[in-house]
C-alpha cells in the first residue's frame, strides 16, 4: 500500500533528488530487449574479449592460498604504488611520489567518483566533451556539481577544441574532464590540442581530470599523457588503470595520481567508503606491471587487426566511419538511413539480431551514430557486418 | 609484413587473403605473393585443423611419447637416423633433446597394440637405435596450444556502456 493510499505523507521522498536527477541510461529498455533474445551478435560489449593472462591471475590465486586476504594500506600496497609510479616515469616521464601522490582505487570508476567528490563544491561546473562516457556527467551530478557540455564532431575527429572549452567557462567552472582515447568514439587527442587545453586550464586556474584508461590502446601513434605536458602537474588529476590494457575489467583496480593535497582528499573519502582496493586485485596488478608487458603488446596488435577489418567493413557497407586511433570502438554515422540512433539500434536488433549501442546514449553529439565494439571475434565482426549491410541496404534513403 | 601474415594464419588458416590484406594494411595481391613465397621457402609447411578425436566414439587415438637412445653416426651425428625415423607416418613429432635420451618421438596410433608393434617392428631395428622407452599417454590436457576439456571461456555482458 503506497503512502498515498494509506493516507500517510512520508517525511521524505524515498529517493534523493540528486539520484533522481541522474538520467537513467536511455538504454535500459534496449538492454532488456537484448537480454530476452537468443542468437544475438553483440557489438555492444565494452570490455576485452580476453581473459586476464593466466600468470597475472595466478599471482592473485597464489596470494589467496597464502592467506593474503586482509585489508591493505588505504592508499594501496606500497609495492604496487611504487611500480605504478615507476611505470608512469618510464612510459611518460612523469614523477609522482609513491607516498602521497598516488591512490589505488576500485577501477578508474572509483577514481573518477573520488576526484569529483574531492574537488567539487555544490554548483561547481565541470566542462566535458559531448559525446562522453556515461559516468562522466553522473559522477559530477552525484558530487553536487553541474556538467557542462562542449560539442565535438566527426569533422574534427571528435577531438575537443580548447577554444570551444574556453567559450563555456563561467565563474562557476571548477574543472575540465577529458577522456582520450575515447569511449565511445575511439578518438585520440593530438599533443598540440592537449597543450592548447593546458593553456586554457592554466589561464583560468582550472583542474584538469584526464581519464586515460585506454592509454595503451592506440594504433599508429603514441599516446600523449596529459600529465606529461609542461607545467600541468600541479593542477591535474590523472586517472589510469589495468582493465583494458591487461584485460582485468572484473578485478576492479585502477589509480589516480595528482598533487598531494588532492590525493590526500581523495584518500580521505576512499578510506571511509572503500577502505582499500581489493587485495587480490592489487596483487594481480603488481604481477601485471612486472611481467605483463608482452601480453599488452600482443593484445593491442590483435585489436588493431580487427579495428582495420571493422572500419573498412563499415565503410564498405555504406556507413561512413572516421578512423578511430584508440580504444576498441568504431563510431560510424547512420544518418544515411534517415533513422535516429535509437531507432536504428532497436530495429537492427529486432530485424537482424545485431546489438550496437546508439550514439545518443553518450550525448547529443552522438545522435546519428552507433558505437560498435570490435573486441570480439573476427567471425562475429564479419557476420555482424554482413547483417548490418543488409539492414542498411534495406533502409538507406 | 610476412611476420604479421604468418601470425594471422597460424592462429586461423581460414582467414581469407582479403581479410589478411586489410588487417596488415597491404594489398591482397601482396598477401598472395608473400604466402606463395613462404610456402616455397618452407616457412609455411602446412595449413592445419586441430581436431580432438577423443570426442568421437570409436575414433579415439592412442598417444605415446617414446624416448630413443641412439648411437650417433660419424660426421652426420643424429641427423641421418632422425631423418629415417621421421619418415614413419605414425611419428607425429620428433625431437633431438638434451638429457638421458637422445630422440623424443610423439607417436599416434589406433591402439596400444599398434603403437607397440611400431616400436618393436619398425623402430627398434633401425641401425643405431640402442634402446627405447615408451610412455603411453593416459590423458591429454592440452595439445597444439588448445585446451582439450573445458576451454570454452566465460560469456561477457552483452552490453556495457
Amino acid at each position: 500500500m503506497s503512502a498515498k493510499e494509506s493516507g500517510h505523507t512520508p517525511k521524505y521522498k524515498l529517493i534523493s533528488d540528486r539520484t533522481n536527477a541522474l538520467s537513467p541510461s536511455g538504454i535500459r529498455k534496449f538492454f532488456d530487449l537484448l537480454q530476452s533474445m537468443e542468437g544475438v551478435i553483440s557489438l555492444g560489449v565494452g570490455e576485452p574479449d580476453y581473459a586476464t593472462p593466466w600468470h597475472i591471475s595466478e599471482a592473485a590465486v597464489k596470494s589467496l592460498e597464502r592467506g593474503y586476504t586482509m585489508y591493505t594500506s588505504n592508499s594501496g600496497i606500497i609495492e604496487l604504488r611504487e611500480l605504478t609510479c615507476k611505470y608512469l616515469q618510464e612510459k611518460y616521464g612523469i614523477d609522482y611520489a609513491s607516498n602521497g601522490e598516488i591512490l589505488m582505487t576500485v577501477g578508474v570508476s572509483e577514481a573518477l567518483d573520488l576526484a569529483m567528490r574531492a574537488i567539487l563544491n555544490p554548483g561547481d561546473e565541470v566542462i566535458m566533451t559531448d559525446p562522453h562516457y556515461v559516468a562522466y556527467d553522473a559522477c559530477v551530478i552525484l558530487a553536487g556539481g553541474k556538467p557542462v557540455m562542449v560539442s565535438t564532431s566527426e569533422k574534427h575527429g571528435f577531438e575537443v577544441d580548447a577554444k570551444d572549452i574556453e567559450k563555456k567557462i563561467t565563474k562557476k567552472t571548477r574543472a575540465i574532464l577529458i577522456g582520450y582515447p575515447s569511449n565511445p568514439t575511439g578518438a585520440v587527442m593530438e599533443k598540440q590540442k592537449l597543450l592548447d587545453i593546458a593553456e586554457v586550464a592554466r589561464k583560468h586556474d582550472l583542474t584538469v581530470i584526464s581519464d586515460e584508461i585506454y592509454a595503451r590502446l592506440t594504433y599508429g601513434m603514441e599516446h600523449t599523457c596529459y600529465a606529461s605536458l609542461p607545467g600541468v602537474k600541479d593542477n591535474t588529476i590523472l586517472l589510469g588503470g589495468f582493465s583494458k590494457a591487461y584485460a582485468m575489467t572484473g578485478w576492479r583496480i585502477g589509480y589516480a595520481v595528482a598533487p598531494k593535497e588532492i590525493i590526500a582528499a581523495m584518500t580521505k573519502i576512499h578510506q571511509y567508503t572503500i577502505m582499500s582496493a581489493p587485495t587480490p586485485a592489487q596483487v594481480a596488478a603488481i604481477e601485471a606491471l612486472k611481467t605483463g608487458e608482452p601480453d599488452v603488446v600482443e593484445m593491442v596488435e590483435d585489436y588493431n587487426r580487427r579495428r582495420k577489418i571493422i572500419v573498412k567493413g563499415l565503410t564498405d557497407i555504406g556507413l561512413p566511419c572516421f578512423e578511430p586511433k584508440g580504444a576498441f570502438y568504431a563510431f560510424p554515422s547512420i544518418t544515411c538511413t534517415g533513422m535516429n540512433s535509437e531507432t536504428f539500434s532497436e530495429t537492427l536488433l529486432q530485424e537482424e539480431k545485431v546489438a550496437v549501442v546508439p550514439g545518443s546514449a553518450f550525448g547529443q553529439c552522438g545522435e546519428g551514430y552507433i558505437r560498435c565494439c570490435y573486441a570480439t571475434s573476427l567471425a562475429d565482426i564479419e557476420e555482424a557486418l554482413k547483417r548490418i549491410g543488409r539492414f542498411v541496404k534495406k533502409y538507406r534513403k | 609484413m610476412l611476420k604479421d601474415i604468418l601470425k594471422i594464419l597460424e592462429n586461423d588458416p581460414r582467414t581469407t587473403e582479403k581479410q589478411i590484406a586489410t588487417m596488415v594494411g597491404v594489398s591482397a595481391a601482396e598477401v598472395t605473393k608473400a604466402i606463395k613465397q613462404a610456402e616455397k621457402d618452407r616457412i609455411i609447411l602446412k595449413y592445419k585443423t586441430v581436431v580432438n578425436w577423443d570426442r568421437l566414439e570409436g575414433d579415439e587415438q592412442v598417444w605415446a611419447l617414446i624416448e630413443v637412445r641412439v648411437k650417433p653416426e660419424p660426421e652426420v651425428g643424429f641427423d641421418s637416423i632422425a631423418g629415417r625415423i621421421a619418415l614413419f607416418q605414425q611419428v607425429r613429432s620428433l625431437f633431438l633433446a638434451s638429457g638421458t635420451y637422445d630422440l623424443l618421438l610423439v607417436v599416434v596410433g589406433k591402439s596400444e597394440h599398434k603403437v607397440a608393434d611400431f616400436v618393436s617392428q619398425n623402430l627398434a631395428h633401425i641401425e643405431g637405435v640402442q634402446g627405447t622407452v615408451t610412455h603411453f599417454v593416459l590423458k591429454r590436457y592440452k595439445d597444439d596450444g588448445e585446451i582439450l576439456e573445458g576451454g570454452e571461456g566465460v560469456k561477457r555482458q552483452p552490453m556495457i556502456l
